[in-house]
């Protein structure tokens, strides 16, 4: 095992906000923002890039990041599920879940909100298919999927005006 | 999960990486998108002292063309290449990257990754093969290319010497008269596959002039043959003898009894993937579009 091992200076913006930080190199990211920022919106499911519950954006695109190092991360840009709210106004995303029962314990909630950002930013119309594709790494053990799939149908249509 | 303690080195130049690499020798490992790796090493399936990190070098993911030859540069995503101008041009290429685990892997997993790593459940080298695709690999004692086919030795292991990193990945477009296909069945999106199956083949009128069949998480390594091929190589794709092509081939694999299936489950579930795969690149040359994609349990 390495003796002293240098912590690593990494620069992120979180939800617009700047955050600099000394860490040991083996620090996940999820851990840098939950664990060091507060930020404990963003969950830990089963912790091996299964079931998307840690999903975020970096720089726009959907990552996993129980499965990425918080010094991979340096100087990007990040969105988290606390992201989303504008002041006080829930996202129409968030706003659909709630309408169409889109959630029952929440665990995966988050993930499931940014994989279906990454998705609509993508693909404003997508068919129910492109929705189970665009979500298929995210994983609802509730197995509330019906209602996910509406919700994100819902917020799409909202989102188009 | 924390990987145990390692020292982390950024590379801002491949010269720079392979130098550290070198220096570094057993106790460092390159670190790409870290989707294989950084799972490995949660899970303590190995401990590396140092890492470092290719990411950042520039002009490493790339993907170019010239004339018929295409280059993808080592470092590019699974979702940039499913995404790209190659992808859309090439269908199996796009069957492919767009199918690999989920939308979050394929923002960080790199093709080069994918190789380098020998796995043989990854889907990039199974296609590659039929692609006849070339390695450029780049190490201390300079610039060498190798047919994908001679990367890999045995199961997580490949013919890389110390330091040496596959940078590049070209081969050539496929001529006019040609059709590829890649597919793969899952038990879910961020599952390796149980199987997956990959074909390029060109028709000469009613005849199969050349043809390149693979099979992935068939075996310890990617699974080809040259008998399977040959029974298709000038001779009419009839049923009968796609069958007989098929079960050459899945005759050649060697699947492992796992939490995936039973061997004779994996066999029949291959057995089905290179006969649609094949299905599939006949329509391809026959000028149909087909949306292929993975198929999930």
């Amino acid at each position: 095992m390495p003796e002293a091992i240098d912590k690593v200076s990494v620069q992120v913006t979180i939800n617009g906000r700047n955050y600099r930080r000394d860490v040991e190199p083996r620090l996940l990211l999820v851990q840098l923002i939950r664990e060091e920022l507060g930020l404990t919106g963003t969950h830990i499911g089963c912790d091996v890039t299964y079931c998307g519950a840690c999903t975020i954006l970096i720089d726009g695109n959907p990552v996993k990041s129980c499965t990425m190092l918080a010094v991979q991360a340096d100087q990007c840009e990040i969105l988290t599920v606390e992201g989303l709210e504008q002041d006080g106004e829930l996202h129409p995303l968030q706003k659909a879940f709630s309408e169409n029962h889109g959630l029952q314990c929440g665990y995966c909630t988050p993930g499931m909100l940014m994989s279906s950002m990454a998705l609509l930013a993508e693909n404003p119309h997508p068919s129910p298919d492109e929705i189970r594709k665009g979500i298929s790494g995210n994983l609802c053990r509730c197995t509330g999927y019906i209602n996910i799939i509406k919700s994100i149908q819902a917020a799409a249509e909202e989102m188009a005006g | 999960m924390y990987p145990a303690p390692f020292h982390y080195h950024r590379a801002d130049s491949l010269q720079g990486a392979i130098s550290l690499l070198q220096e570094l020798g057993d106790s460092a490992r390159a670190l790409a998108g870290g989707q294989t790796l950084l799972v490995w090493m949660k899970l303590r399936f190995d401990e590396p002292q140092h890492l470092v990190d290719l990411s950042r070098i520039p002009g490493l993911a790339d993907i170019t063309q010239d004339g018929n030859e295409v280059c993808i540069g080592a470092l590019a995503t699974h979702a940039e290449i499913a995404k790209s101008a190659l992808a859309e041009a090439l269908p199996s290429v796009r069957d492919c990257g767009s199918g690999i685990a989920d939308a979050q892997v394929r923002s960080r997993g790199t093709i080069g990754g994918a190789l380098g790593s020998a796995d043989p459940s990854c889907d990039w080298p199974t296609l590659l093969h039929t692609l006849d695709a070339t390695l450029t690999c780049i190490g201390p004692e300079g610039t060498r290319t190798m047919p994908v086919s001679e990367l890999v030795e045995d199961i997580y292991t490949t013919t890389l010497k110390t330091a040496e990193l596959i940078t590049e990945i070209r081969f050539k477009l496929p001529s006019e008269n040609s059709g590829g296909a890649y597919n793969a069945f899952k038990r879910c999106a961020p599952a390796y596959p149980t199987g997956s199956a990959a074909v390029q083949l060109s028709l000469d009128g009613e005849l199969c002039s050349e043809i390149r069949l693979a099979l992935g998480s068939a075996g310890l390594t990617t699974i080809t043959s040259k008998e399977a091929e040959d029974i298709l190589r000038g001779n009419p794709l009839t049923a009968s003898n796609i069958d007989k092509a098929a079960e050459t081939i899945v005759a050649a694999a060697d699947p492992v009894p796992d939490q995936r299936g039973s061997e004779a489950f994996k066999r029949a579930v291959l057995l089905t993937l290179i006969k649609r795969a094949i299905d599939i690149a006949v329509r391809r040359c026959n000028g149909e579009t087909i949306k292929g994609h993975h198929e999930y349990a």
